[in-house]
């Protein structure tokens, strides 16, 4: 379809490139919502019964598969597929990535509606999961090309988008359902048919407003650096030689060490604060709590990555490391201390830490292998993020069960987490450390990006 | 010149009140909760 063709996308004389941010968060403000598909959790395990569970309803291990599919695919997708949003421009992955998100809601609607639970998995988790992937990615290089001078600034804000979703999705969802739901019946099905036409709807128009740099576009007064910067290469690496380069695999262990330490507190945060201050904490203020660390995660998201266009990426993953290494290892004593001012705190800065962890990386992997192919190698990197999924709530889990079944209290149950939370982010340190520029073997040469810019046309 | 820059000023704001007023909504709905919660 031709007006999906990058050709067609490219944009006329005059266009503002402000327009490509709100294109983004058009798709961002939409895939994110999979953070909140916890508030179908219960619902769903009650649409026989109505008022309580039967043995014939779902169970939640079984329903919570659905979240664990969806981001499986959300990497895979993202790293099989990433070379193809490239070369085939963002509008034609952006309009793929509506129809698989919001189709994907369709699906997992008859799923519910016919209550088979494999209907639902491929429905959201599969389907879904591909257009979360295509989502993620596709707006990433043509926010990079349209801001050769804030580029952390310029994907910060589409990333914070996917952090914030949640907000919008969750109190959204549950109004749905409450709309839907009668005394005879469970209105899930329901509230996915209007959530997947209000997402396709909304990503659509992102899709129709993203528009591509013409080809040597330069912002107005802009000017390259004479001098190139020592991290910031102005070549280019194609997809595949990145991942022979020691720099990708670095960056990885950077992403997924950051991300680890993050996202095993992030799912903890409630049940964490309460056991390490017993009977001050309540369960509401507790979820009070992972309210402001949502805040936060986004926040930080968009605060970090636009300072790194000015103190350059390396030192920002320095701060998140070394900052975040003495956060951890400070929380045991605010547990002792009594202090939930510097507990709370201590969390809200190592979340935004997180956060601006995700938003600073397409950044970095554009400052160390050039803007061609930068979509596609961040399309693999963001397996390091699922592998960081499976890792940090494993490690926090299974060492809080541990110290308590070998006699440690509860509420000292976390402080070995929080050190073993710290050694990892003096390893991303390490990591992030030996990160040097690219050799120039891996740089493509002038006829191989011409072969590639023709292969894309074809495409 | 004129009524290009006009016409992108429309569009870029109606662009950004499209994603700004569900992203503000559901900040500030998050940020009541956040504050009840802790009264």
């Amino acid at each position: 379809m031709s007006i999906l063709s990058k050709d067609r996308t490219i944009a006329p004389p005059g266009y503002s490139r402000w327009l490509i941010p709100p294109a983004a968060l058009c798709i961002h403000l939409c895939i994110g919502q999979v953070y909140a598909f916890s508030v179908f959790n219960l619902p769903m395990t009650k649409l026989l019964g109505i008022s309580q569970s039967t043995p014939d309803d779902w169970q939640l291990t079984d329903l919570g598969w659905i979240f664990s599919i969806a981001i499986f695919f959300l990497g895979a997708s993202a790293a099989v597929l990433g070379r193809w949003v490239e070369e085939g421009g963002p509008r034609r992955a952006m309009f793929t990535a509506a129809l698989c998100f919001g189709g994907g809601f369709l699906v997992a609607a008859l799923g519910v509606s016919v209550h088979a639970l494999w209907i639902v998995y491929l429905g959201y988790g599969v389907i879904g999961g591909v257009g979360l992937g295509l989502g993620y990615i596709s707006p990433v290089s043509t926010l990079i090309k349209w801001f050769p001078d804030r580029p952390g600034m310029a994907t910060g804000m589409a990333i914070m988008g996917f952090g914030g979703a949640a907000f919008i999705a969750s109190p959204l969802s549950v109004w749905l359902m409450g709309r839907f739901t009668t005394p005879t019946h469970i209105g899930v099905a329901e509230t996915f048919v209007v959530l997947g036409v209000i997402y396709f709807v909304f990503m659509m128009v992102g899709a129709f407003i993203v528009r591509v740099p013409s080809p040597g576009w330069k912002p107005e007064g802009w000017v390259a650096p004479a001098q190139a910067k020592k991290l910031v290469t102005t070549n280019n690496v194609f997809v595949y030689e990145a991942l022979k380069t020691p720099q990708f695999w670095l960056i990885w262990w950077v992403l997924c060490l950051n991300v680890t330490a993050g996202i095993g507190v992030l799912g903890q945060a409630s049940a964490m604060s309460q056991e390490m201050f017993p009977g001050r904490v309540t369960a509401v203020a507790a979820a009070g709590f992972v309210g402001l660390m949502s805040l936060f995660n986004m926040a930080g998201r968009f605060f970090w990555a636009s300072t790194s266009d000015y103190i350059g990426r390396k030192n920002t993953y320095f701060c998140f490391f070394v900052l975040g290494a003495i956060l951890y290892a400070f929380v045991p004593t605010t547990g002792n201390i009594g202090s939930i001012t510097l507990f709370v705190l201590s969390f809200l800065i190592i979340i935004s830490m997180y956060g601006g962890g995700f938003a600073t990386v397409p950044a970095y992997l554009r400052d160390m292998f050039g803007t061609r192919y930068v979509g596609a190698i961040h399309g693999m990197l963001i397996t390091a993020w699922s592998a960081a999924g499976i890792f940090g709530p494993v490690i926090v889990n299974y060492m809080r069960q541990y110290q308590i079944d070998h006699g440690v209290a509860k509420a000292d149950a976390y402080n070995t987490t929080m050190y073993v939370m710290a050694v990892l982010l003096i390893v991303g340190f390490v990591c992030n450390f030996f990160i040097q520029a690219v050799d120039k073997r891996h740089h493509m040469t002038r006829e191989a990006e011409l072969q590639a810019e023709r292969e894309g046309a074809a495409a | 010149m004129a009524q290009q820059s006009s016409g992108n000023g429309l569009k870029l704001t109606l662009a950004w009140l499209f994603v700004g007023i569900p992203l503000t909504w559901g900040v500030i709905q998050t940020c009541i909760n956040a504050l009840l919660l802790f009264k």
